[in-house]
């Protein structure tokens, strides 16, 4: 155990923990304001914010003898015996005159800057900067200018933390961004030619703790103030990057990676961030309809549970393909509904997209090409219903046989790409076949049920990552006018009283699935390795 | 004293005093021949830290010292990088000795890294040096083509490979981890300590950084002993255990308002006073020496008064300047504006602050701008308040920055305005009489343009 005095709070620390004084000083939730270092980067100690001043304590005589200047608390390892003072005078002074400086060449353009905010440079000026500007000689401008497709650079805006360029260096490895010019005159770069263009180049903005970097895809879109955040599980891909959703009146906004060391560490690839545009795609399928004597009509919500009751109830032989997409509550609500009918009814997993190589970068950070978020928790959960899991390839040629009166299909595919007309020609001689997707397709246009699908930042539940790792989350947003998410018709199909409730569904399982045991208790916001359990 | 016999520029005036043939003629690579046969390396290291050596490139830290803070039993390579990024304004010491006498440089760069045991030295020249750079390439091919260098020296088991890097004129790649960061091919941003360089240095191996003057006194230290050493200089005050003394030869450059600028040697302690008026031969023109620099612009002024500061390790320091520095001393006559001296020292420390640390990046830009405007008739008295305040707080003393550069920046703002505060006061009030006491902000020029 180490013994770390925090302005004469004594803190113990175990003997494996590294922490420097920043992190130290967090546990007694005493912020130490910096701008520079970053956990996930280097330490560069330059920006100078998170001075403190720093000691030691004798074990023996318990005298503490302190250093005459100020360090940096980035840079201060937390062993046994280190004294850190945060409060002091001499402390405050120097934050104070770190944000002057900052504040010297800086154009505080923050009535149009879309960090306003959520800025370091503001808080901390609220905080710890001086009210008085004393140095008021130049002009302000503010340049700006692409650094790439995803990221506009407002030049004057920047503080030199250079934590942008560590990220291309040390995380991505492609280093596009380089530091031009020298002193006060210094600013970021790309060279010429080769623009910032890594996968991951979102994360610069993130990473910017002023407005400096700004997101092409989100500039002047929204106010920060105006937004609540989400915790979400990006389905992107089988990686499942924690992130949060930003949302103001059910409209997503941005998405940005969430801290989870089991997972994304503080990052999110642009294929992610940027992919939830399908949200609020006008090419969405609106409202529920089916084919009423082959002409297709406007069906109603409250009576379809109901009427698709009575037509699976009646059928001799039932199928179910279930979307890689859907929950893993959903997964299991479908299987059991289905196996309910008929428990002898055909299921399996639906197609899963799948695109390129897996991509990892040198820090680890992988993209991968299953372009899912929850194949191996809907994998699981079929194996729990059928054993060996066979996919919707295995039963077309039993579909196309007429082998089965009812079939459900479910989706929640981004693109209608997933299937195609030879496909869905196969279900021709389907009686009844229901179809719950996003987007129009060759398949919903062969479907006597044609269902709107929720995306996924309206759903609720659980997925499981390529790593058995579960993460639960809630709805960001509501669906749609229009639009029920898959759960709660499922929840109704199988009469369970009051709304769709996710945990009560997770419970269920981690009670019935043993793979899902470790589930049981709450899910905490990292998720939870389901692996733990099992003896593999 | 007896008239002390040039030592380090004993060479310089010969005929060809470049050439490998000249400088053996007067005994050269004896000291290389000598230590390769006789001397272990742990002997030459004891012998340099017996002899006190300082640093001669600033900062005068003892060398033997640094040389044991090496690993012991590293299993290499180990580095050594010469300083010889001389850009301290005023500065020209080790030009002459790169210029004149390569070889002397060379004998105790070998010398220095048998003792450090570094098997590739890295001579970091300024970009502004070309003869220098020719001189030293060719003394360099004259050692490869001796034996001097290379493999198995002299058929001994040490061997060593010499290369020249040419910076590209940046004061900064002169801070030591800045040079190594440069030599490495990266943006020349001084690193954070620890690690220091001789732990972890150019990449990532243990490393020293000599500066050329001191690897020239390794050689005649080698030479004559560290008794002969110690006999020339200030010797360490008994009163402060802290000080480790001043001793050997020095090489002084004076420059500015005299009559014989030059490159002179002399022990340390020299007096400003005896510099300018027995080296320098006097003011120029019949004028009066208003202020000095005891040791490039960084180390801070001194004013008439205080001329009789002496030139050691710890002389400058006692008149409220940084330290000795480079021992260049620059003499300012008594026709020149202490606003445009500091003015002058602050543009320079403001274009070379690499921008790494928000103190020195900003506070050298404004303390610039700050000065631009008293110069254009609308200073305030607040504002020397100010610049004093940025000259406070900037530098590795208070611990707000990285790197020394910013101390050097720091000195001058707070040495001109301290010493001649009565100047820049009137010239505030004279040349903005209705607005010098004005103490409210300066009004915001423009507003911001529109996206």
């Amino acid at each position: 155990m180490a013994t770390v005095i925090i302005n004469g709070q004594e803190i113990e620390l175990d003997d494996d923990e590294r922490l420097n004084a920043i992190q130290a000083a967090a546990r007694v939730d005493e912020e130490i304001p910096h701008y520079c270092w970053h956990p996930g980067l280097s330490v560069v100690a330059s920006c100078r914010m998170c001075l403190i001043e720093t000691g030691r304590k004798d074990p023996e005589s318990g005298e503490v003898s302190m250093m005459p200047k100020l360090v940096p608390g980035c840079q201060t390892p937390a062993t046994d015996g280190t004294v850190i003072v945060t409060d002091s005078d001499k402390v405050k002074k120097a934050r104070a005159q770190v944000e002057e400086d900052l504040l010297i060449n800086h154009p505080i353009d923050c009535p149009i800057c879309d960090k306003a905010g959520e800025c370091r440079l503001q808080d901390y000026y609220f905080e710890h900067g001086q009210a008085d500007r004393r140095a008021d000689l130049k002009p302000y401008t503010s340049r700006r200018r692409s650094l790439g497709d995803t990221v506009t650079l407002f030049v004057d805006r920047c503080i030199m933390c250079s934590r942008c360029v560590r990220f291309t260096r040390e995380v991505t490895g492609t280093a596009e961004l380089y530091v031009e010019g020298r002193g006060s005159s210094e600013e970021i770069n790309v060279f010429p030619g080769f623009p910032l263009e890594n996968k991951m180049s979102g994360n610069v903005v993130d990473l910017c703790p002023v407005g400096a970097l700004g997101d092409k895809d989100f500039l002047y879109q929204q106010r920060v103030w105006f937004m609540k955040s989400h915790d979400g599980v990006c389905a992107g891909c089988s990686t499942g990057c924690s992130i949060e959703v930003d949302e103001n009146q059910d409209h997503v906004y941005r998405l940005k990676p969430r801290e989870n060391p089991h997972v994304n560490q503080w990052w999110m690839c642009d294929e992610g961030r940027y992919g939830f545009h399908h949200i609020h795609a006008e090419e969405r399928l609106a409202g529920p309809a089916k084919l009423d004597d082959d002409a297709l009509v406007n069906a109603d919500w409250t009576r379809l549970p109901s009427e698709l009751n009575e037509k699976f109830t009646a059928a001799e032989s039932v199928a179910g393909v279930i979307s890689p997409h859907l929950t893993v509550e959903e997964a299991y609500l479908l299987a059991k509904y289905l196996r309910s009918v008929d428990e002898n009814a055909a299921l399996v997993l639906g197609p899963v997209p799948s695109e390129g190589e897996d991509e990892s970068f040198p820090n680890g950070f992988t993209i991968r090409a299953e372009k899912c978020p929850n194949r191996r928790g809907v994998q699981a959960v079929l194996e729990h219903f059928t054993g060996k899991v066979q996919t919707l390839d295995d039963l077309l040629p039993e579909i196309e046989a007429g082998k089965f009166d009812a079939v459900w299909v479910s989706g929640g595919y981004t693109n209608s790409d997933w299937v195609d007309e030879t496909t869905a020609e196969q279900f021709a001689s389907v009686k009844t076949l229901v179809v719950q997707d996003l987007f129009n397709s060759p398949l919903i246009q062969q479907a006597d049920y044609r269902l709107p699908s929720a995306a996924f930042a309206e759903r609720e539940g659980s997925y499981v990552n390529f790593a058995d790792r579960l993460q639960s989350f809630r709805w960001a947003v509501r669906p749609p006018m229009g639009v029920r998410t898959e759960g709660s018709l499922l929840w109704q199909l199988l009469a369970s009283s009051g709304m769709y409730n996710a945990a009560e569904v997770l419970a269920e399982l981690s009670r019935e699935i043993i793979y899902f045991a470790a589930a049981k208790d709450e899910v905490p916001a990292v998720g939870v390795d389901l692996k733990v359990n099992l003896l593999v | 004293m007896a008239e002390f016999e040039p030592v380090l520029l004993a060479n310089i005036d010969r005929p060809e005093s470049h050439t490998l043939a000249a400088y053996e003629a007067t005994g050269g690579y004896s000291a290389v021949r000598r230590v390769l046969a006789d001397m272990s390396p742990t002997q030459v290291v004891e012998l340099v830290q017996e002899s006190n050596l300082r640093g001669r490139g600033g900062a005068g830290f003892p060398t033997g010292l640094k040389w044991s803070f090496l690993p012991q039993d590293h299993p290499g390579p180990i580095y050594m990088c010469v300083n010889a990024d001389e850009s301290e304004p005023a500065t020209f010491n080790n030009r002459i000795l790169m210029e004149q006498d390569p070889h002397q440089l060379i004998e105790g760069a070998i010398l220095a890294c048998y003792a450090t045991r570094a098997t590739t030295a890295y001579i970091y020249l300024r970009y502004e040096y070309p003869h220098a750079l020719a001189r030293l390439q060719q003394a360099i091919d004259e050692c490869y083509e001796k034996g001097y260098l290379g493999k198995n020296i002299l058929g001994s088991e040490f061997s060593l490979d010499i290369y020249m890097h040419r910076g590209a004129a940046a004061y900064i790649c002169g801070e030591e981890t800045g040079l190594i960061e440069s030599l490495e091919g990266k943006r020349a941003w001084p690193r954070i300590k620890p690690p220091f360089p001789a732990v972890k240095g150019l990449f990532q191996k243990p490393t020293v950084v000599n500066n050329v003057e001191t690897l020239c006194c390794v050689k005649h230290i080698v030479d004559r002993g560290a008794d002969w050493f110690k006999s020339i200089g200030v010797p360490a005050d008994p009163e402060n255990p802290r000080d480790a003394g001043s001793y050997g030869p020095k090489l002084y450059c004076v420059s500015g308002h005299v009559n014989k600028p030059g490159c002179y040697e002399a022990p340390l302690g020299l007096t400003v006073r005896e510099l300018i008026e027995n080296q320098g031969g006097g003011v120029w023109k019949g004028r009066k020496c208003k202020a000095a620099v005891p040791g490039g612009i960084s180390m801070g002024v001194l004013s008439a008064d205080e001329l009789d500061c002496p030139l050691d390790f710890s002389g400058p320091g006692k008149y409220g300047c940084l330290g000795l520095g480079t021992a260049a001393v620059t003499v300012v006559d008594d026709t020149v504006s202490m606003v445009d001296f500091l003015h002058n020292t602050t543009r320079f420390m403001a274009h070379e602050s690499c921008g790494q640390c928000t103190p020195c990046r900003e506070g050298t830009s404004w303390a610039l701008s700050m000065l631009n405007r008293i110069k254009a008739g609308k200073g305030r008295l607040q504002d020397l308040e100010l610049i004093l305040e940025i000259g406070d707080s900037i530098g590795i003393i208070p611990g707000t920055t990285i790197c020394g550069l910013s101390d050097g920046a720091a000195w001058p703002m707070k040495n001109a305005i301290r010493k001649f505060r009565d100047e820049f006061e009137e010239y505030i009030r004279k040349t903005n009489p209705d607005g010098c006491n004005e103490t409210e902000p300066v009004q915001a020029l423009q507003i911001i343009g529109v996206h």
